[in-house]
């Protein structure tokens, strides 16, 4: 099974390629409407500003048919700012839209702490997750952000706290996402990605 | 659950090898860059930085070799810099493989770099590398590997920088670097509490007690060394089981 890696220009590309070619997987970069519709499985990293994401989607003509395949059911993971993309709209451009495929908003995350957080964090699982499947409890993943999905209601398989608490992993049917960086995360990252693969083939 | 405090190590490189020595003077060499990255992902880092301290333009393409080399051996974050310029210079390490682009003279010449680098990648993609000497009451900034003054308040010029986007700080000690005495607490703890971004604090680094004291009295958010994790004589493994031990959080393997 290939995953089709929507390519937006954003930073992480590569290393999601490297992530996912290390677990043996197939994986094709796109930023074109026709591949988008004919993905078995697709993966959107992210990583910058939620406006250079919108933007992209847009001026390439994407957000119809990355709307279209989620709604058909083809697995999809949303890594970061793919995460934030799913929601109606995030704060850090609030003129624009997103692909609002979940309930809730994108907003800052208080200003009480350093922000962005930055570095490893664990989590707080809330219900079953397949994404974790096999991690321990205690594992940490890599975060780089500072708005977060922190009215995430109830999609939110595991949370992260970091002066608020925040949706970090996203399950719902065929909607997988993670505000971390499992292509910088490690041991445990890997294995986010490897059960993405195995829920999408 | 909370925040763990980063274990960096740096490869500092004259573009294609692993170099040691401090101010460009007695430089040796201390190996292939891909190897120690590769060594550092197993042995529980949390993320790489990558230096290169030469800086010389006509050996960036060696450099960006080198970045694309370490990246392929990683599953955690990587800096890079050294002679970052420009925009361009920082896309070109952008898509070399670094997830950060860390900038230092060229921001203190042209701040605007700052922005523009955040600008395009976001602000937890530029780290302002900020090298801090005690002049006095206060610290003056160094540029030029540390050997010229930019006649610049360092807390203020942290605070700039902030300002102008970036996401992170890496603070070196110039009067601790090298010196294996400890970190400069005062400096590391004056400037994490001047920014709202985490500070990643360098500079004399040896025994686990100087991490501890770091992340404790200098509110760092990560600790920064070199040397002291090439040679094994702090193995990154340990320095987290003793952090660990005295309650500070630490991303240890499962």
């Amino acid at each position: 099974m290939k995953v089709t890696l929507i390519d937006y220009g954003a930073g992480n590309v590569p290393s999601v390629e490297r992530a996912l070619q290390r677990l043996g997987a197939e994986s094709q970069r796109t930023s074109s409407p026709e591949c988008i519709s004919k993905a078995k499985a697709l993966l959107l990293p992210g990583v910058g500003h939620y406006a250079a994401l919108v933007r992209a989607l847009d001026s390439h003509k994407m957000r119809a048919p990355l709307v279209d395949a989620i709604g058909r059911g083809v697995p999809f993971l949303g890594i970061c700012l793919g995460l934030q993309v799913l929601f109606k709209s995030s704060e850090e451009a609030s003129e624009l839209q997103g692909l609002n495929l979940l309930p809730g908003l994108v907003s800052a995350l208080p200003s009480s702490v350093k922000l962005p957080h930055m570095g490893w964090n664990q989590l707080e699982k809330k219900r079953e997750s397949s994404l974790l499947t096999g991690i321990e409890a205690g594992a940490y993943f890599y975060f780089a952000h500072s708005y977060a999905a922190v009215d995430s209601n109830g999609m939110a398989a595991a949370t992260c706290s970091y002066g608020a608490e925040f949706g970090a992993v996203i399950e719902h049917k065929n909607i997988f996402a993670v505000q971390f960086h499992p292509e910088k995360s490690g041991d445990a990252g890997a294995c986010v990605l490897r059960n993405f693969l195995r829920i999408a083939a | 659950m909370s925040l763990a405090h980063r274990i960096i190590p740096c490869l500092d490189t004259d573009g294609e090898r692993v170099v040691k020595g401090v101010n460009f003077s007695g430089l040796r060499d201390a190996g292939d860059p891909a190897a120690l990255a590769a060594r550092y992902n197993a042995e529980g880092a949390d993320e790489l930085v990558v230096l290169d301290i030469a800086a010389a333009r006509d050996r960036r393409p060696t450099f960006l070799e080198t970045i694309r080399r370490v990246a392929a051996e990683l599953s955690i974050p990587l800096s890079a810099g050294g002679g970052i310029r420009t925009l361009e210079d920082g896309r070109a390490v952008v898509r070399a493989g670094a997830d950060k682009v860390t900038v230092n003279t060229a921001a203190v010449e042209r701040p605007q770099l700052i922005s523009e680098l955040s600008q395009e990648f976001g602000a937890q993609a530029v780290v302002l590398a900020i090298d801090a000497k005690r002049a006095g009451d206060h610290w003056d900034v160094m540029v030029r590997g540390g050997r010229e003054s930019a006649h610049l308040d360092a807390l203020e010029w942290a605070r700039i920088g902030v300002a102008a986007g970036a996401g992170e700080i890496l603070l070196t000690s110039v009067d601790r670097d090298g010196t294996q005495s400890g970190f400069d607490i005062e400096l590391v703890a004056a400037v994490s509490k001047a920014v709202s971004v985490p500070v990643i604090a360098s500079g004399g680094a040896k025994l686990p007690e100087h991490f501890a004291q770091v992340f404790t009295e200098g509110a760092a958010n990560a600790a920064l060394a070199a040397s002291i994790f090439h040679d094994g004589i702090q193995p990154i493994g340990a320095l987290k089981e003793f952090l660990a031990a005295r309650g500070i959080g630490v991303r240890l393997p499962c």
